[in-house]
């Protein structure tokens, strides 16, 4: 369809964009446009005032502090896939990209409009949660942290006020020899996943589990984590019993919905499969459990 | 309100009117009349209206016409060498790497996006980028091969 009317402005500085958002109301934040371009096409958002942040420049760098690696909200998907340091610095972030949309999309596509968008079947949005990430943003009040655990409120709502806008997302460091796995399913590769389970976890000198975190995508309004499970892996030994027995625990914990995709009893034991798998790839990296 | 924009068509300074809501699809093929770049799903999905965005294949109905103003925007018009095919463009034809022609200006786009900056990318790699484009004749499998074959005029 073609997009409903609305006006644009391309602010010269992030303060000039705080203002106008919140001047206008029914405004709406543009980045790279691969989220909100379809809702509009869509007809199902209707902003009077588009608000293009791609010409402030700044926002898109991805930086390792002693605390972690912070990346800025324009940093678009190619970047992340071609940047080296990630490999070590945060494998899980790096490889989520192979599933995040396609090749043209990832030219445009930015770290913030998919949190922004929060779209409960994205990876992002996920792979946030899952890491425990602060989401930094602004807005008419100045400067605030979100916890990615309480930004996601339901499907395409965040804890975002109309006039903040996000700068910058910080991941905390991730250890290496951490062990880690992230498994979705689509119908057609790029597209959004049915259901996805991101898993990571350390080992302990006995090779236990120590701070099991499981994140799951496309099951319910938001990403979620599987409490029950992790509290389930935490301490144990990764064997192929206690792998059965965390992904049918997984399976009950979601309460997916139906859509034209998938039922929800198809979701549930997708969720239950997929925990498995990303189960078994983790601790099987390095050969070193059985 | 319509707004002004100014950016670079194959090479060429462009200025057009526009409204902020129309995309750049649509300002390429109704304001531009170049009609070479074809619209399929309109929402980002399907690849036809691949386009090159300073260097980058983007599909051009999720990017607004005002949003291309200070780039260099190149189609399908601007693949082809004065009359003749560019060597993507004669791969395509001596490895039947089309039947109904829709979607091949995105396929092309796509391909010569991606060859310009990995000359000698494989065929998983190959494969990998052009999930992103939708074909309904072909099978994909001599698009591929049409793709593998032009690496050699790139490198």
């Amino acid at each position: 369809m073609k997009m409903p009317q609305f006006d644009y402005a391309r602010p010269a500085s992030l303060e000039e964009a705080v203002r106008l958002l919140a001047a206008n109301e029914g405004a709406k934040l543009l980045s790279g446009g691969q989220s909100l371009l379809p809702l509009l096409a869509f007809r199902m958002a209707h902003p009077t005032l588009l608000v293009d942040i791609e010409g402030l420049g700044g926002m898109d760098e991805i930086s390792l502090t002693p605390e972690g690696l912070r990346v800025g909200a324009r940093v678009r998907w190619c970047q992340i896939e071609k940047d080296d340091r990630l490999a070590t610095l945060h494998p899980l972030f790096q490889f989520m990209i192979n599933h995040v949309a396609h090749y043209q999309i990832r030219n445009r596509g930015t770290v913030g409009g998919s949190l922004a968008h929060a779209d409960p079947a994205a990876e992002m949005p996920g792979v946030a949660l899952v890491c425990g990430c602060d989401i930094i943003v602004v807005g008419s009040s100045g400067m605030r942290v979100i916890k990615a655990a309480h930004f996601f409120v339901a499907a395409l709502e965040t804890a975002l006020q109309p006039d903040e806008i996000i700068t910058e997302i910080h991941f905390p460091t991730w250890p290496r020899g951490r062990r880690w796995a992230f498994h979705e399913f689509a119908r057609r590769k790029g597209d959004f996943a049915m259901a996805g389970v991101a898993v990571f976890f350390d080992l302990n000198d006995e090779k236990r589990v120590v701070d099991a975190h499981i994140g799951v995508i496309g099951a319910a309004d938001t990403p979620i984590r599987l409490g029950a499970v992790e509290q389930l892996l935490n301490g144990q030994r990764l064997e192929e019993e206690l792998i059965g027995v965390a992904a049918r625990l997984a399976a009950q914990e979601v309460d997916p919905n139906s859509d034209i995709h998938a039922t929800a009893d198809y979701r549930r034991a997708l969720v239950g499969t997929l925990t498995a798998r990303a189960l078994r790839n983790a601790g099987l990296r390095d050969g070193e459990l059985k | 309100m319509k707004m002004p924009v100014e950016f670079q068509l194959n090479g060429e300074s462009v200025a057009v009117e526009v409204e902020p809501r129309l995309t750049l699809a649509d300002c390429i093929r109704h304001e531009l009349l170049q009609t070479g770049t074809h619209v399929g799903c309109e929402h980002g999905v399907c690849g036809a209206c691949t386009i090159i965005v300073d260097g980058e294949a983007v599909r051009s109905c999720l990017m607004l016409a005002v949003q291309a103003a200070g780039k260099a925007i190149m189609t399908i018009e601007g693949l082809a060498i004065e009359e003749a095919l560019s060597p993507l463009q004669q791969s395509f034809r001596r490895n039947h790497g089309l039947q109904c022609g829709f979607c091949t200006p995105g396929f092309l786009m796509t391909a010569h996006a991606l060859l310009t900056q990995e000359p000698h990318a494989d065929e998983e790699r190959i494969r990998e980028v052009l999930s992103g484009n939708v074909c309904r004749c072909t099978g994909y499998l001599s698009i591929v091969k049409a793709v593998l074959d032009a690496r050699s005029a790139y490198q």
